[in-house]
């Protein structure tokens, strides 16, 4: 028998129920009828506590999950396949998209490959990958705190997830007086940046700091010594560092396993070696450990800032190539981010040869020699990689990004196998996957 | 698949190696325009595009103790250097090992446990497809990173497209059970040995393999008032 | 207070749509159809600074039977649209959407295989929102425009009438690609 709210059909394996949403009593009854089956419990893709569209697929026995399965592709973009119709400089706009949560990150990791296939990585200048660390480490910490603000919604904690995007709001205040826009950026290019630091920037950074250094101890205050929330995340989401490197766990899911991994000192890019920071890491292999990593990594960033905002010297953002060098003199004009006026003048009004090469550059790009090469960085999640492959062309050949919540998502199986139902939102929530990233 | 499995020649025997640049495919005119549009009057230009060919010692940096201590521990498992690893590119400041895909397993198997290699980490696969590379169509690009040293190599496998079967290196490297039905999902690589290749990202019954260069990008023309825009890949473009 | 304390004797005239239109309007229970960027600021707007509780709208529902306004809010995959269309049919009528940021309005920058080209090939859209993504408030003014809307819609009779008009008003209109004037 069979109802319009679960209708059943027979299988090689028995009848299978499919209970969809209606009455309870009838909910309840086609459910009992399948006692002694398998009940295979579909979580997402639209769910409230997945984290975005991710879906799960948990077999369940009582209030224990015995098997969990993702799936994943509901947010599938196709991205790397658009950047190979754009030019390189414009891939820029498409990768700031990918992880949406970490967009510094991306363009960061991108312009890194694309400048070492250039072989222009020592001539980036100093102001431009200054303020490249500054802007990734403040994205940490708008990154970081989405993710404890989330996290803790899903736990049905709605007041850190109320601090959580008040402090956010404060960091994007600073994107949107720096580049223009509070996401998605796109302001990282191949060669530097689009564009200097305004006017004001360095003192609203400051204030910033400031005012988050005050803020950051609320977190602790409020949620640290919580027992509730002690409760729910403590040795939940284990995950030793055996299975943490065998299935390629990288960033807080790694470093809540006590291996102090992070690409920032072991393999550093855009001058970390010079500043002075911690690693922090617990051993407790938890989601509790990640969540203490993660705080304590904002205070790290916020140190790097500091830093940051001392060595900034005048200078140019962009390189001095000017076969490469993308068009950085912009400015605000009443219809929009464009070129200065100064620079406009002095290309059509002086020289024709400049007018021709500044055309010829935005609208075909630059070429690139033919190679591959593969750029990292550290990311709020783990290590974001980039696979660029150039066919001595003005576009890009091949990208592919190696997404850190795409890898650590796999090890949501190995946590939550054997836990509670009401745990698998804690161990999504701890590895913090963005499905932007997971699927590009 | 089964004849790749054992070098034709045995495996005492070097098998001839690919030398200079590697030729992936042939531009002509001044720009690179698809159909028409190139005015310069450069249109008979005809370049080919090559990727840099195998590097000879010494390679410098930490790359020829990595490319040393990997021949030394293949020969100590009877095969010989030359089979498994085609040729060996250093380019950009970065080491890359071309394998022979029926040695590929036991390649990362000895670069993760040799206590001189230890890469432990894999970065999972990036699939390049590169229609004119006859015979060497579909590329699988590995990263393995190394903790324990702080260094990173790149290994690649070339297939033919009739026959895109690769590996699996789930049994070495679990991360990259995910990595490789990216792969397939989008290049069409087929990893032998994979728990459940199945698509990842497209849905089931997808048709093709989106992110191969004959696959189209699939736009739609975007229509503005008395005006079409094509796709980006329908327009005219310089590359 | 206001302008009860004006009537006589407590007694208000009004029509029966604009009553419903008013009630409706001040209840509205968005779903939670977060997909991509856009989520995000979605998320911002309902929190401390934006605060959607001023519109009584702060209450998103996981669950689409209790809701009737789905913010369809970033880009819509090949994969995911069956399951939005599914959701879409879960919510009880009468139920409104808003087309949030341009991936789910048009496709936006990704004119490719795997994104739907407008989340209005799926499900019908009420109000579509530009940007990308678009700044919190740009999501309440399209909110508060689609208040007006939901005030001034039509009951029984009168909204069969509505929707005859609009279909012919549709039918008749001139196919963009027909239009003259500046290329947009």
């Amino acid at each position: 028998m069979s109802t319009s709210h679960a209708s059943s059909r027979e299988t090689t394996e028995g009848p299978v129920y499919t209970v969809t949403g209606g009455d309870w009593d009838e909910i309840v009854q086609s459910a009992a009828r399948a006692d002694d089956e398998r009940i295979v419990v579909n979580m997402g893709p639209q769910h409230p506590s997945t984290h975005g569209v991710l879906r799960l697929i948990l077999e369940i026995d009582g209030e224990t999950v015995t098997e969990a399965r993702c799936g994943i592709g509901y947010l599938h973009t196709g991205i790397e396949k658009n950047l190979e119709y754009r030019n390189w400089t414009q891939g820029t706009t498409f990768v700031t998209r990918m992880d949406y949560l970490t967009p510094f990150f991306n363009e960061t990791a991108y312009c890194l490959g694309v400048e070492k296939l250039l072989g222009i990585t020592d001539q980036i200048p100093d102001r431009a990958t200054v303020i490249r660390v500054l802007l990734m480490e403040l994205n940490r910490l708008s990154s970081h705190l989405v993710c404890i603000a989330t996290g803790g919604m899903e736990l049905g904690a709605t007041t850190i997830m109320i601090y959580g995007f008040r402090d956010r709001e404060l960091i994007l205040d600073v994107f949107e007086l720096i580049t223009g826009l509070r996401m998605n950026h796109a302001f990282v290019r191949p060669g530097g940046l689009a564009q200097d630091l305004p006017p004001g920037a360095v003192d609203q950074l400051r204030d910033v700091v400031k005012t988050m250094k005050k803020n950051l101890p609320e977190y602790d205050k409020l949620a640290t010594g919580n027992p509730i929330f002690k409760a729910r995340m403590q040795d939940v989401g284990y995950l030793d560092l055996t299975g943490a490197m065998a299935l390629g766990a990288t960033g807080p899911v790694l470093r809540s396993a006590g291996l102090p991994h992070d690409l920032r000192k072991s393999d550093p890019y855009c001058g970390y070696e010079t500043y002075e920071f911690d690693v922090p890491t617990t051993e407790t292999c938890d989601s509790y450990g990640r969540f203490l990593i993660r705080l304590e990594e904002m205070r790290q960033s916020l140190r790097i800032v500091e830093q940051c905002l001392d060595r900034l010297q005048p200078g140019p953002v962009m390189v001095a190539d000017k076969k490469i060098a993308w068009p950085a003199q912009l400015a605000m004009g009443p219809d929009g981010l464009g070129n200065s006026l100064d620079h406009i003048k002095n290309i059509m009004g002086t020289s024709m040869e400049a007018l021709i090469h500044h055309f010829k550059l935005v609208t075909e790009g630059f070429r690139v020699p033919a190679g591959q090469a593969y750029a990292a960085v550290e990311s709020p999640k783990g290590e974001l990689g980039v696979h660029v492959v150039s066919d001595g062309g003005t576009r890009p050949y091949r990208v592919h990004f190696r997404d850190p919540s795409f890898t650590n998502l796999q090890a949501m199986a190995a946590m939550c196998e054997g836990g509670q139902v009401a745990d698998v939102i804690v161990a999504v929530a701890s590895i913090d996957p963005v499905m932007g990233g997971v699927d590009r | 698949m089964s004849e790749t499995q054992e070098p034709e020649n045995g495996s005492n025997v070097p098998a001839p190696r690919a030398q200079g640049p590697e030729v992936i495919g042939v531009r002509t005119g001044m720009f690179g325009a698809a159909a028409g549009g190139d005015t310069s009057g450069y249109g008979g230009l005809v370049r080919t595009v090559a990727l840099p060919g195998a590097s000879s010692r010494p390679y410098g940096s930490y790359f020829d103790e990595v490319a040393d201590e990997l021949e030394g521990a293949l020969e100590e498992q009877d095969v010989l250097p030359g089979n498994a690893i085609e040729k060996t590119v250093v380019d950009r400041g970065e080491l890359t090992f071309h394998i022979a895909r029926e040695h590929l397993v036991r390649v990362a198997r000895t670069l993760r446990d040799d206590p001189a290699l230890r890469f432990e980490l894999c970065t999972g696969v990036s699939g390049v497809h590169f229609p004119g590379d006859k015979g060497r169509e579909l590329h699988a690009v590995y990263h393995l990173r190394s903790l324990t040293h702080g260094r990173i190599l790149r290994l690649e496998v070339s297939v033919p497209d009739s026959d895109p079967h690769v590996p699996s290196l789930v049994a070495v490297y679990p991360t990259n059970d995910w990595h490789e039905r990216e792969t397939y999902d989008f290049f069409g690589l087929v990893f032998d040995g994979h728990p459940a290749l199945t698509r990842i990202m497209m849905p089931d019954d997808w048709q093709g393999f989106p992110q191969r260069k004959d696959y189209p990008l699939g736009g739609i023309a975007v229509e503005y008032k008395g005006a079409q825009i094509p796709a980006p890949d329908q327009r005219r473009s310089y590359s | 207070m206001g302008l009860e304390e004006k009537l006589p004797s407590g007694f208000l005239l009004t029509t029966v749509e604009q009553a419903a239109g008013w009630v409706r309007k001040s209840s509205v229970f968005p779903a939670t159809f977060g997909l991509a960027c856009c989520a995000i600021e979605m998320m911002t707007t309902g929190a401390g600074r934006y605060d959607l509780a001023r519109f009584g709208m702060e209450v998103f529902r996981g669950s689409p039977r209790q809701a009737d306004l789905m913010i369809v809010a970033g880009r819509v995959s090949q994969k995911m649209a069956p399951v939005l269309r599914q959701v879409y049919d879960q919510m009880p009528a009468p139920k409104w959407v808003i087309s949030m940021g341009v991936c789910a309005s048009s496709g936006g920058m990704f004119n490719n295989y795997a994104i739907v080209q407008g989340v209005d090939h799926i499900v019908p859209v009420d109000i579509y929102l530009p940007g990308c993504p678009p700044r919190p408030e740009m999501l309440m003014d399209a909110i508060l425009k689609l208040h007006q809307k939901i005030q001034g819609s039509k009951l029984g009779v009168n909204r069969e009438e509505a929707a005859r008009e609009a279909e012919e008003a549709a039918l008749k209109a001139l196919p963009t690609i027909e239009m003259k004037g500046l290329l947009r």
